[in-house]
């Protein structure tokens, strides 16, 4: 049943379903992007499993984290976990991309409970997450903010003007996440803009920087886990992710950025994640 | 004008501490007495007007008051997107506060000329326009945006019409001159120039009314009407380029309403960027923005009736 909470659930059982409902969405609405959403998927499945404060039955609770996906293109990914944790029926993700849908390509939090912010355009998450950091601590609550990002997005200027200012302002409350499967748009990172040493570069904007297998739940666990409050630089955890993960041809492929999975490809992909097509 | 607004944002952050000011490193002597009084509300993001706006969507998410302040296009057109997607779409709180209307800066050249302003935000779904003529109105618009909340954008001009302070309201025309033979819309501190041209047009027995459009958004369009009425020759003066600013909301106001004048003249800058650099009031000369264009264009339009 959609809205059982998850508490007692196991993150790889959800990242599993994620991965299955993100194919079958994509297969349905005739959607792109599929690539990008498998490579959060474990990351996803761990924030909205796990770590997020959160209440679906009420998804305006003030003391609840915040999140936001910067990679806005990854939107179907977050309506499956936010179906999963029960803000609304999973039999719901059937409208993604439909005429008349509000189940937009690019995450949009008009009429989707659960949803904190609309993105699709990159590189404005983390100036907003910076900015609802600053003003929960202004507050004085303690809520986290999460920002889940592209590497692609990094070379968006604005990413590195709240870089600098949530690490000026010392926002230890404000995470980062950088989704990095090394694969863009039309090419490979490393070929388009390098951003390595990357790692190197957010620390010396100040941040505090945790480098993991961003499909390692236990890894990801640790990494997402509440900071010490002794420590108030910002949090950049870059997982290190494979686009496409869980569906053998889809991985590491520029092409699955793209591509709608149909026919036997998409019989094929639920196959690999153990579902019927 | 820029004074009375940061007066008015003072006494705001006094009443309501949710009241954030986020600059774009700029207000040097402006805003050095706000940031020392309220610390905790004053936010400087540095020369990051990207950043600045995307703060100010955040904070105002969280139920802050938020403004951002910068001069002339930096508020708005460096970071165009972020006021679209985050602040509009999302119906955030943020007011953007650009100083240095149309040629207020008209030495520092093109970067700092604010000319396409008004019709760019104009065309953002949910933001609300104000471009007051007079500093006593700054601060009143300025209360009533507060109250109104919501995305909205100021642009405040170096030049004032010198009107004293009277009733205001936000969204609505002023008629600060009778006439009979012809009306003249203007908007910001260019007012001065049509009540100059409105009594260089009674000396020659021309009798023009004046109606001061403060509000660019949500436009006053029956109000545009009734002061259209029954006056045959209807101009728009701006400090402002021609495509898509005062001079288009009139003429879609009228035109829609079925209240076409008989004569109707747009004058604004001329689809151009200025190359030559000046104060204010010799750049709205130089691009014939001045007194002395809206009486020729009376007087045009006067002979061929």
């Amino acid at each position: 049943m959609a809205t059982a909470l998850l508490q007692q659930d196991d993150s790889l059982a959800l990242a599993l379903r994620l991965r299955r409902h993100v194919v079958r969405m994509c297969k349905l609405g005739g959607s792109s992007h599929v690539g990008s959403c498998l490579s959060i998927a474990d990351i996803v499945a761990v924030l909205y499993g796990e770590v997020l404060r959160l209440d679906p039955l009420r998804p305006d609770w003030t003391a609840r984290d915040r999140f936001i996906l910067s990679k806005g293109h990854a939107g179907a990914c977050i309506y499956a976990a936010l179906a999963e944790r029960g803000f609304f029926p999973v039999s719901e993700l059937a409208d993604h991309y439909r005429n008349g849908s509000k189940f937009s390509g690019h995450v949009s939090s008009k009429g989707v409970a659960g949803v904190e912010f609309s993105t699709g355009s990159l590189g404005h998450g983390l100036g907003v997450g910076a900015g609802m950091a600053l003003q929960l601590r202004r507050l004085g609550g303690g809520q986290r903010t999460f920002v889940l990002m592209s590497d692609g997005e990094c070379d968006e200027g604005s990413v590195w003007e709240a870089a600098l200012f949530a690490a000026h302002r010392r926002l230890g409350r404000l995470c980062a996440i950088i989704d990095f499967n090394k694969l863009q748009s039309l090419a490979p990172v490393a070929d388009t803009l390098a951003l390595e040493p990357l790692g190197a570069k957010w620390r010396a904007f100040g941040w505090r920087v945790v480098r993991i297998d961003g499909h390692d739940h236990a890894a990801l666990r640790s990494a997402l886990a509440t900071p010490s409050a002794a420590d108030d630089r910002p949090l950049c955890v870059i997982a290190d992710t494979v686009k496409g993960k869980g569906v053998s041809f889809m991985e590491n492929q520029v092409l699955w950025h793209y591509r709608v999975p149909a026919g036997e490809e998409f019989a094929a992909a639920m196959r690999e994640l153990g579902a019927d097509a | 004008m820029r004074d009375a607004f940061v007066e008015a944002l003072t006494e705001l952050t006094a009443e309501d501490p949710s009241v954030v000011l986020v600059t774009g490193d700029l207000g040097f002597g402006v805003l050095t007495d706000y940031a020392a009084r309220f610390p905790d509300n004053f936010v400087n993001a540095g020369v990051a007007e990207q950043n600045m706006t995307a703060l100010a969507c955040g904070m105002a998410l969280e139920g802050a008051r938020a403004y951002t302040y910068s001069i002339a296009n930096f508020p708005t057109l460096r970071c165009l997107e972020q006021l679209r997607n985050d602040v509009c779409y999302h119906g955030a709180t943020v007011t953007v506060v650009a100083v240095g209307g149309g040629f207020s800066y008209g030495q520092l050249g093109m970067s700092h000329f604010a000319t396409e302003d008004l019709a760019i935000m104009r065309a953002i779904p949910g933001m609300t326009v104000v471009a007051p003529s007079d500093p006593w109105m700054a601060y009143e618009l300025a209360r009533q945006l507060y109250r109104t909340g919501g995305p909205a954008y100021v642009r405040l001009d170096k030049g004032k019409a010198g009107l004293p302070a009277g009733p205001v309201e936000l969204g609505k025309v002023r008629t600060v001159r009778e006439g009979e033979d012809g009306v003249i819309f203007a908007t910001g501190g260019i007012l001065a120039e049509a009540l100059a041209a409105a009594d260089l047009l009674a000396d020659q027995g021309i009798s023009v009314a004046v109606v001061d459009v403060h509000t660019l958004k949500p436009f006053d369009e029956s109000g545009v009407r009734r002061a259209a009425k029954g006056r045959p020759i209807v101009v728009t003066l701006e400090e402002h380029n021609i495509a898509g600013g005062l001079g288009s909301a009139v003429a879609e106001a009228l035109l829609e309403g079925g209240a076409a004048p008989r004569k109707f003249r747009r004058i604004g800058l001329a689809d151009c960027f200025p190359e030559v650099v000046g104060d204010q009031d010799y750049l709205r000369k130089a691009h014939q923005l001045d007194r002395n264009a809206v009486v020729a264009a009376f007087r045009e339009e006067f002979a061929f009736q």
